[in-house]
């Protein structure tokens, strides 16, 4: 964790001394003509990847995230926008003239072909010498683990060892970016979190920007360097894992990424920055850094693992909301509190079992939720 | 370990009864697919190893009908009638040259039709199923009157378009399965790895549909070199092997038809064996 964050860190850094960003993506749009009509799969997308970074785009399925992965490798045409790679204008170039490589979901390896032959097939197409394909061969079987199993054919291989052909085959000629297409998506969960720090691992090792589609959001905030989570064909949020979690911009990304409560409240003051919020009666909710003003009608996100349940009424400068125990359900390692409020609302609170694992609270017990302010963050729409 | 050994000699008796009846079934049952099995290859095998033992039949007649002894003269007089030769020999070159062509043909067309979605495809599937379907005698009539029409002097060249015709839906078919099954993002891999549409299409969509387009050229091959009906419609007063036998019943077939036919059966056998080897070699 702690080494990921100094990664991020690194690449801030180089970010900014670097000339040109690895992928810049201006405007894409990607329409397709379907049963006579149009259809929009990447609504306009604006995007910088700098070099050496592990980016993420994250989304539902349908949300246009391998739409736009397919437009930086040039399997996709954009409609509309350009493609950048290191400052160049790729839009209309071949995928075979750009110098990125891609890691299929299927994993896409030549079925008549061995290990071997799938890892030398890009190196043999640029015309590389003999001996200089066999000592990078090697060398990246050797990267990945798979060094011995040269003369395999693919189905004779499991599903991690294709992955790690996949991978590979892709990385053995040195692109300047690898994209990535829900590459741990077949794999039993055991080995997708192994390879989910094998990938990492990788990626240090090798320094090369890689581009990163997936639906899971956990596989997300393990790996990237930064997170673009896109919904709709469009990106609703565009920061690091910490920030994305912490600060969602829009109801979508609150919901998306774990478990989010939404709020809502008329804006009663603005007092040095720190908005309060009436909800109900005699609840407030407290938002610092709020956009809001005076009679505006504002929707805030707190994370459940934020808020703590008590009997009384909270002191000092905390939201606190009164609500009633709905359900109470224990995790092991915490509670789950379900608390409906006045209004009907209902709050997902996280309570840690560090100290004590009895319930701070039972079902139908009438209780306050507080939460500093800072741990309400006001969205958009 | 003694208690549950009694255990399973009391209830013997009773599991005995169940099971007794039902082991001479099963037995009966499997020589009864043995049998089955074996006659229906002799049925198919039979009349092959007729046609080869004749080809060594020391006949005295014209007709090669009864037995006589075992010879080895026909073999050595394997040219004797040159029409015979020559008739063979067309026969050979038309289902060579027809093969290459529907073998190319047929292959682009099944990759078409697996492959993409297009205006007139249920067409184009409904004309091949036509063609598959439809009487070989509809067909070379059809055929001749179409030549004629044309004002075209049949021979070589009309029977080798009328072997295309008929034997492309077939190649079409064979090659349409194999593309329909295939990974399209294996395609896009060697596309991203830097090959050009060309180089993609033979080193990886090609050996992919391989075995496709070889089963379909055998197809092709072997419904060429037997083809009598629509033949005899297209060919003129040009002699192919069938045709020559055909001409050849009313005097009595030698025996060097035989032997003729028992080397096109070799070279077939030849080829499915070798096709079946590499085939298993590739997968």
């Amino acid at each position: 964790m702690t080494q990921t964050q100094a990664g991020a860190e690194a690449v801030a850094a180089t970010c900014d001394s670097s000339s040109a960003p690895a992928i810049e993506l201006d405007g894409v749009v990607k329409e397709y003509l379907a049963h006579g009509e149009v259809v929009q799969a990447v609504k306009g997308v604006t995007l910088t990847i700098a070099e050496g970074e592990f980016f993420s785009l994250l989304g539902p399925s349908g949300c246009g995230k391998t739409t736009t992965m397919r437009v930086i490798a040039g399997f996709e045409d954009p409609s509309r926008g350009t493609v950048r790679l290191h400052g160049h204008d790729v839009t209309g170039v071949p995928p075979n003239k750009r110098d990125v490589n891609m890691v299929f979901q299927s994993y896409a390896l030549f079925p008549h072909m061995n290990v071997w032959e799938n890892v030398a097939f890009g190196l043999k197409r640029r015309k590389v010498d003999r001996a200089e394909i066999r000592r990078r061969v090697g060398e990246m079987l050797e990267i990945v683990d798979l060094a011995g199993r040269e003369k395999r054919r693919p189905r004779e291989m499991s599903g991690g060892q294709q992955q790690r052909v996949a991978l590979a085959r892709a990385l053995v000629n040195n692109p300047r970016a690898l994209l990535l297409d829900e590459p741990l998506g077949a794999l039993d969960l055991k080995l997708r979190q192994a390879m989910q720090i094998e990938l990492k691992r990788i990626q240090r090792e090798v320094g090369i920007t890689f581009v990163y589609v997936t639906h899971d959001q956990s596989e997300a905030l393990t790996m990237s360097d930064r997170i673009a989570v896109m919904n709709d064909g469009l990106v609703e949020q565009l920061a690091s894992p910490r920030e994305i979690y912490e600060r969602p911009a829009t109801a979508f990304v609150a919901g998306f990424i774990g478990t989010s409560n939404l709020l809502k409240g008329v804006v009663d003051r603005v007092a040095s920055g720190c908005a309060v919020l009436r909800v109900g009666q005699e609840s407030r909710v407290l938002v610092a850094e709020s956009p809001g003003r005076e009679g505006e009608l504002l929707t805030i996100t707190v994370r459940p693992e934020k808020i703590t349940i008590s009997a009384e009424e909270p002191e000092g400068e905390v939201s606190a909301v009164r609500g009633t125990v709905r359900e109470v359900v224990y995790l092991g390692l915490y509670n789950s509190y379900t608390v409906a409020l006045a209004d009907g609302a209902e709050v997902t609170v996280f309570q840690q079992n560090a100290l004590d694992s009895t319930s701070t609270a039972e079902r139908g017990d009438a209780v306050w939720l507080s939460w500093q302010p800072r741990h309400s963050y006001a969205i958009g729409r | 370990m003694s208690a549950s050994d009694t255990m399973v000699t009391a209830a013997e008796p009773g599991a005995e009864e169940g099971a007794r009846p039902a082991r001479p079934g099963i037995r009966l049952g499997d020589r009864l697919l043995k049998v089955y099995v074996w006659a229906v290859l002799a049925w198919l095998f039979l009349p092959i190893a007729v046609m080869i033992a004749f080809g060594f039949n020391d006949t005295r007649s014209k007709s090669n009908i009864n037995w006589q002894g075992f010879t080895l003269k026909w073999w050595t007089r394997l040219g004797e009638y040159p029409e015979l030769t020559e008739a063979v020999t067309n026969s050979l070159n038309i289902a060579l040259l027809a093969t290459a062509i529907t073998t190319v043909l047929g292959t682009l067309m099944g990759l078409a039709l697996g492959r993409y979605r297009f205006r007139g495809q249920g067409a184009t599937n409904l004309v091949m199923f036509a063609a598959i379907a439809s009487p070989e005698l509809v067909m070379g009539a059809s055929l001749l009157s179409l030549f004629i029409s044309a004002g075209a002097q049949t021979g070589f060249v009309t029977v080798v378009i009328a072997h295309v015709l008929f034997s492309l839906s077939f190649v079409a078919v064979t090659v349409r399965a194999r593309a329909v099954g295939l990974d399209r993002s294996v395609e896009e891999a060697a596309r991203d790895l830097g090959a050009s549409p060309w180089t993609t299409f033979w080193r990886v969509t090609f050996p992919a549909i391989l075995p496709g387009v070889v089963s379909g050229a055998l197809l092709a091959f072997a419904l060429s070199i037997d083809d009598f009906v629509i033949t005899q419609f297209t060919s003129g007063s040009l002699q192919t092997f069938p045709l020559w036998i055909w001409g050849a019943t009313r005097m009595g077939i030698p025996p060097q038809v035989n032997i003729l036919g028992t080397l096109i059966f070799a070279l077939g056998v030849a080829v499915a064996v070798v096709n079946t080897l590499t085939g298993r070699r590739r997968t």
